[in-house]
């Protein structure tokens, strides 16, 4: 593995050969926006935040994907990818029920974070107000539709890291739901290990563990550290 | 098969046919099947029969004749004219070459339809039974592959590809040469050939009808492309909704197969190559071609980003040739006639035919086979007999959802690749839907993006949620409920879902929109500010003076 130089917002960073520009770009301090990237999971480029220009390149490229090379310039922060952005927030908050004041995870909900960073005070698009359910079967969590962005963190740290694959994704476009199995009550499922991880990686209040009132859940950043390098390091297997 | 069993059963099947006294084709094809194409072949068969005339007349299937919406169409061969609209009742007077009866039935080759079309992908329609493969043979079947096998390496066959200047006929138009050559290249032991027969645009029955009506003509292509490439087995990835061109493909396999055209060891050749098919489930997204190598890998069809492109890495990881059915239509004829012939006909930078569906506001709807390049008014007004009486031609659209329309002032474009692209459209795979001054072009947009959004994956944001809001907004206007703040969110979002979607799907789906606003602005402002549908198809409720 050698070292690459490149330049990312004007900035020059150096980076190991095989990195995506986002991870070099976040490792020197700048933090590109995502919602289905987390580190330690397979990489699907399906919530388009981290785009990025790269010079050179007509199209946009989302980061996440993307390994860097010599000498590369790429730019994170134009106005257009801010507006981009926005845009795609926007569009989640009126795709489905989001409404924070009675959210377990107010306070602590990436979507809600990413909003507030961008700036997003108002939704200018109609919201659709779907008629979707709770799940509620299962012993200790909760999965609830109306909070879900389909970033499919849940579909693959259940496949990737527990090797269960209890969740994945059923319909398609927006009648798109997350399903136990083949589709049952989370409770019923016979590939649940009950372990949690989905709650913990899910961005928004979800998947979220039961007992708690609005604003009172916080994920476990401590375990998302664990599945980062759970993988390298074997740690299931002990 | 050997080359010389090869040579004397064509010859064979040729002399036999020569001493017919007559030939007669029916139409089997979805179409004319629909209009009853199915009794008339039967009605004609009994009256051979009862005729006592089986040894000198004979009554087959054959593929799509083009013109559609008078099915059922059934050639005589002796006579060499099409009859429309066969009725069981109609089988005498056809046996007997009774063309008086027929009346202006009676469609001869120098009907304006058929006068200006060239074909080559359709060249077997009207003359062979897709169900025969010997009439494939007759037709000189195969000969094309018997060259590529035994006589040609694939450099050869590659560079006769790259001089033919082919394009794909996906609607994308990538050179087929260079393609071919990417995945030929590669180090990796295995390759493999997929031809997408995903047909999914609204209006578009080009592939569907070319498998249903000479389906060895694909089987040959692939072949040929497995030979230049270097892969073994080929897959058909077919649609669901079209069992008729499954059932036929799946037949020519078999036949194939059993003739030795397909399997171990070709034309006694070191050249193997299989062929299977693999049926979707009616996603259009599956057209993708991540999409649909996932599909086939029987996954969850949705695409994956690019790159790796599939000639690097596609199916299993493998490095993976896609190619349109009429793509593969197109090799038999180019390595019979060589490159520098195919490269003879059409547009310079995009040589060659394209089947167009013509379907919507035009009197003759159905398939035609022209050379690229050919006038936009000569395909909808010499061929297809212009737009019914008493309306006038609006606008045509191609390369359906992910195309855009062509307005009147642009009627004599020649239709290629990049002047269609130069007015916000694109060639596509081959659908032509048009639209006169009866079509509101605001609904026009409305439906596609309706489309689009039920079509939509739902893995990446924009194109889930975008196509959503998008048709809201349209959906709005054309309800007469539409806003002037309209106008600025569509444009974000078409911007958008063209620079942040994951898929082709996505990038395209603003087309429609930023095509008609670009050509008809004032039928939206109609819409939006005087609350009126200048074409009178959309119910907007008459404003009185409390809701105004």
């Amino acid at each position: 593995m050698s070292v690459r130089t490149l330049e990312v917002d004007g900035k020059m960073i150096t980076a190991m050969e095989g990195q995506t520009i986002f991870s070099a770009a976040w490792d020197s301090g700048i933090h590109l926006p995502r919602l289905c990237h987390l580190g330690g999971l397979s990489d699907v480029g399906a919530c388009r935040l981290c785009l990025v220009e790269i010079e050179g390149q007509k199209k946009l490229q989302p980061s996440c994907l993307t390994k860097i090379a010599e000498n590369m310039v790429v730019r994170t922060n134009t106005p257009a990818l801010q507006a981009h952005r926005k845009l795609i927030v926007e569009l989640l908050f009126a795709e489905r029920n989001h409404i924070c004041s009675v959210c377990v995870l107010n306070g602590a909900c990436e979507l809600q974070d990413l909003a507030a960073e961008l700036g997003v005070d108002h939704i200018r698009l109609k919201p659709q107000y779907p008629k979707l359910t709770v799940d509620l079967s299962h012993a200790r969590f909760g999965l609830d539709h109306n909070r879900c962005i389909l970033c499919t963190r849940c579909v693959r740290v259940c496949d990737e890291v527990e090797g269960a694959h209890t969740w994945d994704v059923a319909g398609r476009g927006r009648n798109s739901s997350i399903i136990a199995d083949l589709g049952e009550p989370w409770g019923e499922s016979a590939s649940c290990t009950s372990c949690g991880k989905c709650v913990q990686v899910c961005p928004t209040g979800a998947l979220f563990s039961k007992g708690k009132t609005v604003a009172e859940m916080r994920k476990d950043r401590s375990f998302l550290r664990y599945i980062v390098t759970a993988r390298e390091k074997k740690l299931w297997i002990a | 098969m050997t080359a010389e069993v090869l040579n004397q059963t064509s010859q064979a099947e040729r002399e036999r046919q020569h001493k017919l006294k007559d030939r007669i084709l029916c139409c089997t094809v979805a179409g004319c099947l629909s209009a009853g194409a199915e009794a008339v072949r039967t009605a004609l068969q009994e009256e051979v029969q009862a005729q006592g005339r089986s040894s000198e007349i004979e009554v087959c299937g054959t593929g799509c004749m083009g013109l559609c919406c008078r099915g059922p169409l059934v050639r005589s061969s002796a006579a060499d004219v099409v009859y429309a609209e066969v009725k069981p009742q109609d089988a005498r007077a056809l046996v007997n070459g009774d063309q008086s009866h027929f009346e202006e039935r009676v469609i001869r080759p120098d009907h304006p339809f058929y006068a200006g079309q060239r074909r080559i992908i359709l060249a077997n329609s009207g003359k062979a039974d897709p169900e025969l493969v010997v009439d494939y043979l007759a037709m000189g079947g195969y000969q094309s592959l018997l060259r590529a096998a035994t006589e040609m390496v694939p450099e050869e066959i590659i560079a006769e590809v790259k001089k033919s200047g082919l394009r794909g006929r996906g609607g994308a138009g990538y050179p087929t040469g260079l393609k071919w050559e990417l995945v030929a290249r590669h180090p990796s032991p295995v390759r493999y050939v997929i031809c997408n027969a995903d047909e999914g645009d609204p209006g578009a029955f080009m592939n569907r009808s070319v498998l249903e009506g000479d389906p060895h003509r694909v089987l040959e292509g692939m072949a040929i492309a497995g030979r230049a490439v270097g892969a073994q087995q080929g897959y058909i990835y077919a649609r669901g909704e079209s069992p008729l061109a499954i059932a036929r493909v799946k037949t020519a396999i078999e036949q194939a197969r059993r003739e030795g055209l397909l399997g171990g060891r070709v034309f006694d050749s070191t050249f193997h190559f299989q062929i299977d098919v693999r049926i979707g489930a009616g996603a259009y997204v599956c057209g993708e071609e991540t999409a649909l190598i996932a599909s086939i890998e029987g996954k969850r069809g949705q695409p994956v980003p690019r790159p790796p492109y599939p000639p690097e890495s596609g199916l299993w990881g493998r490095p993976t040739l896609i190619n349109n059915v009429e793509t593969f239509a197109n090799i038999p004829t180019i390595i019979e006639k060589g490159g520098d012939w195919f490269a003879s006909i059409g547009a310079k930078a995009s040589p060659g035919t394209k089947v167009f569906a013509l379907a919507g506001r035009v009197m003759r709807t159905g398939l035609v086979e022209v050379p690229i390049g050919t006038p936009l008014r000569t395909i909808l007004f010499d061929l297809g007999g212009g737009v019914p009486a008493g309306y006038e031609f609006k606008a045509a659209q191609t390369g359906g959802p992910a195309g855009g329309c062509i307005p009147a002032e642009y009627l004599d474009l020649p239709m290629d690749y990049d002047s269609l692209t130069r007015i916000g459209t694109m060639m596509g795979s081959g659908g032509l839907i048009v639209m006169d001054t009866s079509s509101c072009m605001v609904d026009v947009a409305r439906f596609f993006m309706e489309f689009c959004m039920d079509e939509s994956c739902g893995k990446c944001i924009p194109c889930r949620a975008g196509t959503v809001q998008m048709h809201d907004i349209l959906a709005r206007m054309t309800r007469g409920e539409g806003h002037e703040s309209d106008f600025a969110m569509l444009e974000a979002l078409s911007g958008l879902l063209k620079e942040t979607s994951l898929c082709g799907l996505g990038l395209a789906a603003p087309n429609p929109v930023l095509s008609t606003l670009r050509h008809f602005r004032n039928e939206y402002d109609a819409h939006v500010r005087d609350r009126r549908c200048p074409a009178g198809s959309c119910r907007i409720p008459v404003a009185t003076e409390a809701s105004a």
